[in-house]
């Protein structure tokens, strides 16, 4: 069925505001945007790694989700999802339960790539019935924006910051949806949130819907820790996304498809430029950051090309 | 009629809970209990349970699954040892706090620092403010015992805890004893269906489970947990005397040996109480009135029955198979010296430290226990509280010479080396 953007945005919210999430602030929109993929009639039982999002949208007696939602570490995320999701097909197949259920895991960049990674890819190789989705904000933004592997080369972050002997991050962004594709599930995806959210909520859909375990990665961005004006978190998703930083792909039953390519791929520039944390890139003196930056980025994006040929 | 056979601990336990048949298994292996996870592989293999067994990267899984899989409902099981354990550590306390009534099997084994797989209770002792509930055993048959009982325990809707099944490693776990089992029947009656009151998979009842706990409700979360623990020991016993009704083995909080006109007595855990039974006998045949104590739930601890049967005995060794590195003993003599607190009469008290990483311990090592316990009697001098017996030094606060050459006797032959 094709994608109607106003029939979407009528469904019921299945993520209630009143969250205490950051204006601007990417996560919140990826979780609405992924669970407004789930059709009315399923049920969700969404698993939460420790972060960000967790601490801002659970918090007794409160709590932001209308599905059932379980948090119980930081690293243990993709286990826990594997845990409901292994009870919910006992139960079944004792009779015990009737509904459809669906099981859905966010995590953060910290929680996903980092310290989750291992129990992320233990759920992945068993093949969970579940989605992970990580919400990437590049830092470990609510321990105060402590870099991550998924922090790109040269941002200040408050682990790795610039000073008068560092230029930020010295190590580039580790490429998770790569690490995740190696493990062979069924359906992979990066996206972000580009004007009608079309891209990001046909991949959830097929994510949702396809059985086994399947992974989205959603770049995320942080006003706190990007340093950007929080009006502009839409705009810096199409900079990503336009700029080839962050490529829009799909990776289904091994076959890599591309599902944006920029009209006019941008300079890097117009990505780092909005924001704080690259600020010392643009000092004079530093134009080599950028060279370095553009060379990687320009690299990657020829090497996604000829996976998706 | 119960079925007689011969069973090693760990597949005793196996087959408790194949007989049980629970939700679902998250599973690590570890020495001494991999075999319990493995015996439990193959009665899934063969369509003998219904369980989805969840055959996880690490501990941490292992104990996440079970929390999960739980928390959506159903029935959760795992066995773990020793470093194992500590993995889990930090979910120990998740499964406690959200009031998740999962059974663990722990086949204790000394932690790594050097690495060993031997038998001491420092992984399970290490994990005993975490909020499970604890029980020990001295044998295969307590340990298939102590299994049954521990979901109608843990379920209980006063109780709704975490409880851990601890039996000696390679000491039960790996020797085979002959032993009497309950029908599957018997078991599934005694047991009876899961049935919680809120879980994540209910369609018109959502829920949410693991919240922020900001200081504002925190303490709330903390104090319903310390209660849960307090009415686990009505709860215990209620479960204990049901068993008794369907078995006739009868058990409580501990199991006193020879207590009732003891004038001496030593308090432990786990296996080693054969031993010091053994020496029990040997002492009341010369005319010693020696006694035992041996502590089969260590949490919820027992502290007023535990006074109450301490309360007419001169002297008390108390026995501990882990270091707490407190500098002043173990963590059982620390709680059985507290619970003494109270008495009018109160005995004198020391510490041993004994059989840390599978180091034997003898029925002539409780018979010179009992020997000091008799001196201290004697001279009402209690000498150096924190000891430890069985190594090859003499012990550093322990200035005796007899004890020292005792000490050169006795450890020359028992030193061997352990292929890991
Ligand atoms: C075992 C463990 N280590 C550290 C922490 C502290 N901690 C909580 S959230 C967090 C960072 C989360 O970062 P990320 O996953 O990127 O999510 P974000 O906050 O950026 O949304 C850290 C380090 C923890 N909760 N548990």
């Amino acid at each position: 069925m094709a994608y109607n953007f106003k029939q979407e945005m009528e469904k019921p919210e299945r993520l209630a505001g009143g969250h205490r999430l950051c204006a601007g602030c990417g996560a919140s929109v990826a979780v609405r945007g992924v669970l407004r993929a789930l059709e009315p009639s399923d049920r969700a039982v969404v698993t939460n790694a420790t972060g960000c999002l967790e601490v801002s949208t659970y918090l007794y007696p409160y709590t932001a989700y209308e599905d059932s939602y379980i948090h119980s570490a930081f690293e243990n995320a993709a286990a826990t999802c594997g845990g409901v999701e292994a009870a919910y097909r006992v139960l079944k197949k004792k009779g015990k339960i009737e509904e459809n259920f669906k099981f859905i895991t966010f995590g953060g960049d910290g929680g996903t790539y980092d310290i989750g990674l291992q129990s992320l890819s233990g759920a992945m190789e068993r093949g969970h019935d579940m989605v992970y989705v990580c919400y990437d904000n590049e830092a470990y933004m609510n321990t105060g924006i402590q870099r991550s592997s998924a922090t790109p080369r040269f941002a200040d972050a408050t682990t790795t910051p610039v000073g008068r002997e560092s230029y930020g991050k010295t190590q580039r962004k580790k490429n998770l949806t790569e690490i995740i594709a190696a493990h062979n599930v069924p359906y992979a995806a990066q996206t972000t949130f580009l004007g009608n959210f079309k891209d990001l909520h046909e991949k959830a859909h097929k994510a949702i819907y396809t059985e086994g375990a399947c992974f989205l990665n959603v770049l995320a961005p942080c006003p706190r820790g990007w340093r950007y004006d929080m009006a502009e978190l839409a705009e810096l998703c199409r900079l990503a996304a336009d700029t080839c930083v962050w490529p829009l792909y799909e990776i289904e039953e091994g076959t890599w498809k591309l599902s944006y390519e920029p009209k006019k791929k941008l300079p890097i520039e117009e990505f780092l430029k909005k924001q704080g944390r690259f600020k010392h890139m643009f000092t004079k003196g530093n134009e080599w950051m950028i060279e370095d930056a553009q060379q990687y980025v320009d690299q990657q994006w020829q090497r996604l090309l000829d996976k998706c040929k | 009629m119960a079925i007689r056979d011969r069973l090693s601990g760990n597949e005793a336990v196996a087959i408790a809970m194949k007989q049980i048949n629970p939700d679902v298994m998250g599973a690590f292996p570890i020495t001494p209990s991999t075999e319990i996870p493995q015996y439990f592989s193959s009665y899934v293999a063969d369509g003998l349970v219904d369980t989805e067994f969840v055959a996880v990267e690490s501990e941490h899984s292992a104990m996440s699954t079970c929390i999960a899989a739980q928390a959506a409902g159903a029935r959760a099981v795992t066995a773990t040892s020793s470093c194992g354990m500590a993995l889990m550590w930090e979910l120990l306390y998740v499964a406690s706090s959200y009031r998740l009534p999962i059974t663990m099997a722990l086949v204790n084994r000394a932690l790594t620092g050097p690495i060993n797989i031997n038998n001491d209770h420092s992984d399970s002792m290490g994990a005993r403010d975490s909020g499970w509930i604890q029980i020990y055993s001295e044998t295969n048959q307590e340990a298939y015992d102590n299994f049954l009982q521990a979901m109608p325990i843990g379920e209980h809707k006063d109780i709704r805890l975490p409880v851990m099944v601890c039996q000696d490693g390679f000491i039960t776990s790996h020797a085979v004893e002959n032993m009497d089992l309950l029908e599957d029947d018997k078991v599934r009656d005694f047991v009876g269906e899961y049935q919680p009151e809120h879980y994540l998979l209910q369609k018109d009842n959502t829920l949410a489970v693991g919240p922020y706990g900001i200081s504002a409700y925190y303490m709330e979360f903390k104090k319903q947990q310390a209660e849960a623990m307090k009415s686990a020991k009505k709860v215990i016993l209620e479960v204990a005397e049901a068993f008794e009704q369907v078995t006739g083995r009868k058990y409580g909080f501990f199991e006193e040996f020879m207590m009732e006109d003891a004038e001496v007595a030593v308090v432990l855990i786990g296996s080693s109480a054969g031993t010091g039974k053994a020496a029990v006998d040997a002492l009341r045949q010369q005319g010693k009135k020696a006694g035992l104590i041996k502590i089969r739930v260590f949490r919820p601890f027992p502290m007023e029955e535990l006074a109450e049967a301490l309360s007419h005995v001169k002297a008390v060794a108390v026995m501990d198979k882990a270091e707490s590195f407190s500098a002043a003993g173990g963590p059982l003599f620390a709680e059985t010296r507290s619970a003494l607190y109270d008495l009018p009469q109160r005995p004198n008290l020391i510490n041993y430290v004994y059989g840390l990483g599978g180091r034997d311990i003898t029925v002539t090592d409780f018979e010179e226990i009992y020997s000091q316990l008799d001196s201290i009697v004697e001279t009402r001098q209690t000498g150096p509280v924190y000891r430890h017996i069985g190594q090859r030094e003499a012990d550093g606060a322990e200035k005796d010479v007899t004890y020292e050459r005792y000490q050169m006797e006795n450890n020359n032959w028992r030193w061997q080396s352990n292929g890991l």
